[in-house]
């Protein structure tokens, strides 16, 4: 068997693109919920639409030929790369749209298409048959889970003394909590994830999981009464926390598959039968 | 139809690594960039161990999971298996790169050369490999269009067959189409043991392994 090695290609600017563009698909999908409901949501919507930009900005820094950006959208059949970018294409204007008007319905479109952004970022790395740890099925939720925890964290900040926000979030929280536990347990029974096992169990780690556990202490302490800037604050922490955890899953748990014979040969017997030219 | 395939007969490969040496020199890849590698394998524990090497590259699989996440179209398979990309339409997102099972791809970011900063002749005679674009092995497909051009038939003739075939010194390497009955490929498929690598993705690759003579 050959060695596994860590991905070297996809660094800290992919990771941003994972980490921004699930924390802004959140907040979007959040600010949709509430537009609906009567509550703030414009400058969210902004900051969501923001968010997105900035994690492709990112990734337009890292291609090795960013002139040819718009290639991107050339395989929409099979390429989740490319309908992450056609999403990005709706959702951008959608939102930039329902945060100048205040339109709901606007918010609502938005945030339905920030859902499919999301769904995208997980389903790209569920498509990358090379780095088993991020083929691994449970990963998708995770990613999903991640993204809403993160955005409705974020929301928080503008609106933090609502109840109904506060309980999303901690939710969503907890969700995701659930979500990343069952994929560590997934990666523990995964033939040769003991690599990328061992990137989550280090100190990064474990700083990124106290932190979520921190948040949702934070922000289960705000719905019970507590000063309204304790929920800003755990939910700016449950945003770092997905943070940590995204990159770390990017930048340090991304080994690839190894080969592995399934049979060896008996040397010196090879065949002769066609080998003449 | 035809389906272009490599044959690497592990019993006979000494892991000399010509073949890694002519795909370098007809390609004229970096350094760090090996389309044609050798792997040096070992298993087992003293006193019973084992070692093999293993020919490998880009596999030109039947699914190609390159092909399917690439968002340019730049990774394409023609009709006769071989997978391309098309440097002009590459944008170097690495995405194919994460992709690939077989770690058959490189990126290079920025130009290399063997000693320095500044090609040697030879390599400056040659068409450079793409920066900034994702590369790997093609088969030599420009050998075999033009070979066949010719009417010269790629696997049995030196001028339309893959590099690393023409240069490997124990005749380990080999290279037809799966679907001629008559050609050596798949009659050495017939006779012999074989796997795949990493069956188990269903990526059907077009990389065979012979490890023994089939039991009687």
């Amino acid at each position: 068997m050959t060695p596994r090695t860590r991905q070297r290609h996809w660094d800290w600017r992919a990771a941003g693109n994972f980490t921004a563009g699930g924390a802004g698909s959140g907040l979007i999908v959040t600010s949709a919920l509430a537009a609906q409901a009567g509550a703030a949501f414009r400058l969210p919507l902004l900051t969501g639409a923001l968010l997105i930009a900035g994690g492709l900005s990112l990734v337009w820094l890292e291609i090795g030929r960013p002139w040819r950006a718009l290639n991107v959208f050339f395989h929409p059949a099979t390429s989740w790369m490319t309908r992450e970018g056609l999403l990005a294409l709706l959702v951008l204007p959608l939102a930039l749209a329902g945060a100048a008007t205040g339109a709901p319905g606007l918010a609502l479109a938005a945030g339905l298409a920030a859902a499919g952004f999301l769904f995208c970022q997980a389903q790209i790395l569920r498509a990358a048959r090379g780095i088993p740890a991020w083929r691994q099925p449970e990963l998708v939720p995770a990613i999903l889970a991640a993204g809403l925890a993160e955005g409705s964290g974020l929301y928080l900040l503008a609106a933090p003394a609502g109840r109904v926000w506060l309980l999303l979030a901690l939710a969503a929280g907890l969700v995701r909590a659930g979500a990343w536990w069952r994929y560590q347990q997934a990666l523990a029974g995964a033939p040769g994830a003991g690599a990328s096992r061992a990137a989550f169990g280090g100190l990064s780690g474990r700083l990124a999981w106290a932190a979520q556990a921190f948040s949702l202490g934070l922000l289960a302490l705000a719905l019970a009464s507590a000063p309204a800037a304790l929920g800003a604050a755990g939910g700016v922490l449950a945003a770092l926390a997905g943070a940590g955890l995204k990159t770390l899953l990017i930048t340090r748990a991304g080994f690839t598959r190894a080969v592995v014979l399934p049979a060896f040969p008996v040397r010196g017997g090879g065949g002769h039968a066609h080998l003449g030219r | 139809m035809t389906r272009y395939v490599m044959v690497a007969d592990l019993r006979r490969c000494v892991g000399c690594q010509t073949c890694t040496a002519a795909c370098k020199e007809g390609n004229n890849t970096p350094p760090g960039v090996q389309w044609r590698r050798v792997l040096d394998l070992e298993s087992g524990t003293y006193p019973e161990v084992r070692r093999v090497f293993l020919p490998t590259g880009c596999q030109h699989c039947d699914h190609p999971p390159c092909l399917e996440v690439c968002p340019s179209t730049a990774t394409r398979q023609r009709a006769d298996g071989i997978v391309t990309i098309d440097e002009d339409l590459c944008i170097g997102c690495g995405y194919c790169l994460m992709a690939c099972p077989y770690e058959a791809r490189a990126l290079t970011a920025a130009p290399a050369f063997a000693f320095g900063a500044t090609p040697t002749a030879a390599e400056a005679a040659r068409r450079p490999v793409g920066i900034g674009v994702a590369s790997k092995c093609d088969f030599c497909v420009g050998r075999i269009d033009a070979g066949r051009a010719r009417g010269l038939t790629p696997g049995r003739d030196p001028e339309a067959t893959p590099l690393c075939v023409n240069s490997c010194i124990s005749g380990a390497l080999r290279f037809g189409d799966l679907d001629d009955p008559h050609g050596p490929v798949a009659a050495l498929l017939a006779e012999h043991q074989w796997f795949r690598l990493h069956e188990d993705q269903r990526t059907g690759p077009g990389f065979y392994y012979l490890w023994d003579a089939a039991p009687p």
